[in-house]
């Protein structure tokens, strides 16, 4: 019998370890599995490698990405907004790298992964920094030298310039969802959709947070998201 | 020094003259969004918002709803019509070119049409969307403030900010005057009232040309349409 509602947050992040790529869901503060976050806090994980469209908010006491940040356990962020306070102090004193990528090649970099697809031509990003290399991943800090992100690699088609970007594969990932059953099917709601589904289908391990698990097995043209890419599943 | 020009909201009127009934239309943070606020009842168009929303609109009176917001985290409402996505369908929308028009604020426009919003040194380095919508949306107009804070110019013949994008922008809406861009060059298409052509000189880094056409008799809305097809 397939079931995959685990009874804690706590016992479904055990299997991560320090240095663990993982990627979290959320845009802003509508879709973020704030449960499975500060269990991932409440396990004292360093040295994360987060994978997350927002580098959160980072309020005083608050939850969700701003918490990981704010509490120092993220070394490299990929993101496309950085917003979180204390982590750009901290990207500025050369402590943290910041891979930043536009937010639609973020999206299709993930959803990319979880196709089979290792890597594909975008025509954005370039001619800026972010695709002709020179952004500042990280600044010169401590005993390790400033990182400037590399160029990438340049391809014609249809007389326009595109540039290659590869897939992104966590090896975990914490999502957000209205609802699942014990399969792992889950529906959204809204804008809480967002990086949900495509992190759930690039990592190889998937968490999935819900409000609520289902008695019975959602109707099968009501899953937005087919619980094949879940691994596991927790309730509030 | 000119008298005369637009306000905020007033630019945000004159681009919504240019919009054209069953557009899909993506608004950036700032000045774009003044938009919707003078959309004319004859002229029904669809916002998209980046995270996976079409059909956002305004702030709700009551009863707010955190999984319903825009690109810059504000509460919105969902009309008739809209729908709901994940991420990478909302950035085919984008990238695939299926936007009628990008809206989108501005640090600096060079008149080559060169964007630059997205990067000021030693500030939050957050791109989002922005390279996304510049190279995919069928149409590029940017609503922006003709000078900053401190009255330098941000319509200028070299971008001194990093670029969003080149030669991306199909028109350019300012508080005092509108251009067109034509093969990296800019021309003035019209002028807020009471500016004239010298006293927009005066206060303009950029080169541009003029082609003014008569007030009303504009081809409006139409500009970038043969440019930039759906790939």
């Amino acid at each position: 019998m397939i079931n995959k509602v685990l009874a804690s947050a706590a016992a479904a992040v055990r299997n991560i370890p320090h240095g663990a790529s993982l990627g979290i869901g959320g845009f802003g503060e509508t879709g973020v599995p704030e449960d499975l976050i500060d269990a991932v806090c409440d396990a004292e994980l360093t040295q994360l490698h987060v994978i997350s469209n927002n580098g959160g908010l980072g309020r005083p006491g608050g939850r969700g990405i701003g918490r990981l940040l704010t509490e120092g356990r993220v070394s490299l962020l990929t993101c496309s907004f950085p917003a979180n306070l204390e982590f750009l102090d901290a990207y500025h004193r050369g402590e943290v790298e910041i891979e930043l990528v536009p937010q639609g090649t973020l999206a299709e970099r993930l959803r990319a992964g979880g196709a089979g697809i290792p890597a594909f031509y975008t025509p954005t990003g370039v001619g800026t920094l972010l695709g002709d290399g020179g952004f500042q991943s990280r600044f010169a800090g401590g005993h390790q030298e400033g990182i400037l992100a590399p160029p990438k690699e340049r391809r014609m088609f249809d007389g326009r310039a595109h540039l290659l970007e590869h897939a992104l594969r966590p090896q975990f990932a914490l999502v957000k969802a209205q609802r699942a059953d014990r399969y792992g099917n889950a529906r959204f709601r809204y804008g809480a959709r967002n990086f949900n589904p495509v992190l759930a289908m690039a990592a190889e391990y998937t968490v999935l947070e819900v409000e609520q698990v289902e008695s019975d097995a959602i109707p099968a043209d009501d899953i937005h998201l087919p619980g094949i890419f879940v691994d596991a599943v927790v309730s509030r | 020094m000119s008298i005369g020009g637009w306000s905020r909201d007033e630019v945000a009127r004159r681009i919504s003259e240019d919009l054209r009934d069953g557009w899909y239309v993506n608004l950036g943070i700032g000045l774009p969004l003044l938009v919707p606020g003078h959309l004319r009842a004859d002229c029904e168009v669809m916002l998209h918002a980046e995270h996976g929303l079409l059909g956002i609109g305004p702030a709700p009176e009551a009863d707010p709803d955190p999984d319903l917001i825009d690109a810059g985290k504000n509460l919105v409402t969902l009309g008739e019509g809209g729908a709901a996505m994940d991420s990478a369908m909302s950035f085919a929308i984008v990238r695939g070119g299926h936007l009628d028009v990008a809206i989108i604020g501005a640090l600096q426009v060079s008149s080559k049409g060169d964007l630059a919003n997205w990067l000021v040194p030693g500030r939050v380095p957050g791109v989002g969307g922005a390279m996304d919508l510049v190279v995919g949306a069928r149409r590029v107009w940017v609503a922006m403030e003709h000078s900053d804070r401190l009255g330098a110019p941000k319509f200028v013949n070299e971008c001194t900010l990093p670029l969003t994008g080149a030669r991306c922008v199909d028109r350019l809406y300012t508080t005092r005057a509108v251009f067109d861009f034509r093969d990296g060059r800019a021309v003035l298409v019209d002028l807020a009232p009471g500016e004239s052509v010298d006293s927009l000189r005066a206060v303009t880094a950029a080169e541009f040309e003029i082609n003014l056409v008569t007030p009303g008799a504009a081809p409006r809305g139409s500009h970038g349409a043969e440019r930039r097809k759906r790939r």
